[in-house]
């Protein structure tokens, strides 16, 4: 109201400014949320209020979506369900109000598994083959370096999809099909070079002098590296392993390609949960709620040093 | 404590020879600084004493032991960084106990090793505070308390004040060669300072390009420069170089500068006609009406006590040191005299001081 008289910095940014800005990224983040938020609400719907049009935002929610989910269900006459005890749990007395009864579960559970061991354990391979190459580029006179890192980042420049009938022909061949080493050793590989490049940049930032300090201290080169680089490292290692695992996590294309019975992940399962007569909307909307769980979680205990990785190079002082 | 022994240390990164066969000895206990501009192998030749560059040729002992090419942590050296080199992740004590664990010292003794040091460096109460809150000074304490802790043979330095401000270094250079005497360490200590060179060492190294142009102790250092390099890198102003074309019997007791005969310390080598340069200090030039070069007073820089007196002459511009009670007039002509015993005598082709009286006896009055 005083602006005229008012002094005012001329780098911060004015109150009016801030106040726009703050209402636009509020409203970006309303606009991404929608589409999450409608998956959650489908998963508590019931399967008539999934698919009602026009499209209900309020409605009286419902597990069976959650039930349809981890059960697999026959349909069976009204005698035969008369004729059986009482409801075993919430989702019978849901299946047995269709005319269903429970046949046994799903196969959701173990897929969930398979993504959680073929994700987590692809970040951990590329994040720790990553931080090592990335110190040995760092570090040391490495012969034809940039030549090197450049075919690493060249990995990169073709969509990873391209090559899938190669790898198809090839996992085959040795025996990679379907097994959970050998898509964890796939996401590895599509990762490795993404770590390599961002970790190369944070230890590039942490001085060398540190390392130099432990090896005249007594320590030998690797255990300087654990004692001392590895602790620094620790932002970037924590956001290149978000960058990683978000990778592996949502992988859709190779996952149907390569795996079928024994280890397929969850993005090529939920998407073919059948219900009866058509799409199981709710289940498939549970499924993906759940699905973004291990994420979110993962996102949430590492966010203190995300934040500060992404805006990179703040390791220094 | 120990000996170092450098012989004929030469260092190449691909086609840049860093350190050029240098050789020197740094007795027990003795404070020895390498002191030379940047890029001068200095510090190149410091990380091989470390162990943390290997070198191309020569050789390195620690009390007579060949560890030429032993890894750093087989030495049993501490070194001290210019940027302090603190782990961020640890807090003082940790950081001044990690050598310490290196060595499966269990964690009693650890602390009261960790207790003494921080005593001895009066950082007693900082020891549960992070690093990175710390002042410069503290941050230079907590890194000379990691090198103390493990009483090493031997301290390396590598201009550990130069993160410092002005204030701070002063008394750190105290505080510094104190802690030296009271440790009875050897030390070695790269600066291209020559005020803490001066200030601290028992004797200097002074590098130029890679080479060792000379190891004398400070007061040698700046009275009998051995070489061009040395006379023009130390003193503030340095030493004025007057060129002029002559040669030398033995025993010779003057030059001829342009029209006159210039007193000199006696000659004790005999030099060619070539071209030769006269050196000599500012406060060594007086200033007489009779004198034997003359000129015209360019500018004056009053520094208290004395003042720095230039003077346009045919030699170009000379600097003299002066009581500042004596007033000058930009323009006026003076006389310039030196004193004959503290003139210096170089080779312009080699950069060699020529032998001279000057190099002769102790040191001068």
């Amino acid at each position: 109201m005083t602006s005229a008289t008012t002094a005012h910095s001329v780098v911060e940014p004015s109150a009016t400014t801030r106040r726009f800005a703050g209402s636009l990224v509020v409203l970006y983040a309303i606009i991404t949320m929608i589409p999450l938020v409608w998956i959650m609400l489908t998963a508590f719907k019931s399967p008539d209020d999934a698919i009602s049009y026009p499209p209900k935002v309020m409605f009286k929610p419902s597990l069976e979506g959650f039930c349809n989910l981890f059960t697999t269900r026959s349909r069976q006459t009204p005698e035969f369900i008369r004729s059986l005890g009482p409801p075993q749990g919430l989702c019978d007395s849901i299946a047995r109000s269709r005319n269903m009864v429970v046949a046994g579960p799903s196969n959701y559970v173990p897929r969930f598994v398979n993504s959680l061991i073929i994700a987590f354990g692809s970040t951990v391979l590329a994040v720790a083959l990553g931080t090592l190459s990335a110190y040995g580029f760092s570090r040391f006179r490495v012969p034809l370096k940039d030549d090197l890192l450049f075919f690493i980042l060249s990995t990169r420049m073709m969509p990873p999809i391209a090559v899938a009938i190669p790898i198809y022909l090839m996992y085959r061949t040795v025996g990679l099909s379907d097994t959970r080493l050998g898509m964890i050793l796939l996401y590895t590989s599509v990762n490795v070079s993404l770590a390599v490049w961002l970790l190369k940049g944070f230890i590039d930032e942490i001085p060398r002098e540190y390392e130099e300090a432990a090896m005249i201290d007594g320590y030998t080169r690797f255990q300087a590296f654990v004692k001392v680089v590895l602790p620094q490292a620790t932002t970037g290692i924590a956001a290149t392993a978000i960058f990683c695992l978000i990778f592996a996590w949502n992988e859709y294309a190779f996952a149907v390609l390569l795996t079928s019975g024994n280890a397929q992940t969850a993005p090529p399962f939920i998407p073919i949960i059948i219900g009866e007569g058509g799409q199981d909307w709710p289940a498939v909307a549970a499924g993906t709620t759940l699905f973004l769980v291990p994420i979110v979680v993962f996102t949430v205990l590492l966010r203190k040093h995300l934040l500060r990785g992404i805006t990179f190079g703040a390791v220094r002082k | 404590m120990a000996q170092i022994k450098i012989e004929a240390l030469d260092k190449s990164f691909g086609s840049f020879h860093a350190v050029k066969s240098a050789s020197f000895t740094v007795e027990h206990g003795q404070f020895l600084c390498l002191l030379g501009p940047s890029g001068c192998g200095k510090t190149t030749t410091l990380r091989m004493i470390a162990g943390l560059e290997l070198p191309t040729a020569g050789t390195i002992r620690l009390d007579g032991e060949d560890v030429t090419m032993n890894r750093a942590s087989a030495r049993d050296i501490a070194l001290v960084f210019q940027l302090f080199a603190l782990y961020p992740h640890m807090n003082v004590r940790r950081n001044i106990g990690f050598p310490l664990k290196c060595e499966g010292i269990g964690a009693a003794e650890r602390d009261r090793r960790v207790v003494e040091a921080a005593c001895i460096l009066r950082i007693s109460h900082l020891l549960d505070r992070s690093v990175s809150g710390l002042a410069g000074g503290d941050r230079q304490r907590v890194a000379l308390g990691r090198a103390i802790v493990r009483k090493p043979k031997c301290f390396l330095m590598d201009e550990p004040l130069g993160a410092l401000d002005t204030e701070m270094r002063e008394a750190m250079i105290h505080e510094l060669r104190a802690l030296h005497d009271r440790l009875g360490a050897t030390t070695v200590y790269v600066t291209h300072d020559q005020l803490e060179a001066m200030a601290m060492a028992d004797r200097i190294a002074v590098m130029n390009n890679g080479v060792v142009e000379q190891v004398a102790s400070p007061r040698d250092i700046y009275d009998r420069p051995a070489s061009l390099f040395v006379a023009d890198f130390i003193g503030s102003p340095p030493m004025n170089l007057l060129p002029f074309r002559g040669g030398l019997q033995t025993g010779a007791q003057a030059i001829r500068l342009g029209e006159r005969d210039v007193a000199i310390p006696a000659a004790r080598e005999a030099m060619a006609e070539s071209e030769l340069v006269l050196g000599v200090r500012p406060e060594h030039v007086r200033f007489t009406d009779r004198g034997m070069v003359r000129g015209e007073v360019y500018g004056t820089e009053y520094l208290g006590t004395t003042q720095i007196v230039t003077v346009t002459t045919h030699y170009g511009a000379l600097k003299a040191r002066s009581p500042s009670s004596r007033s000058f007039r930009t323009g006026e002509t003076v006389g310039l005299d030196f004193r004959p015993d503290t003139l210096s005598i170089f080779d312009k082709a080699s950069g060699r001081a020529i032998r001279t009286a000057l190099h002769e006896g102790g040191a001068r009055g």
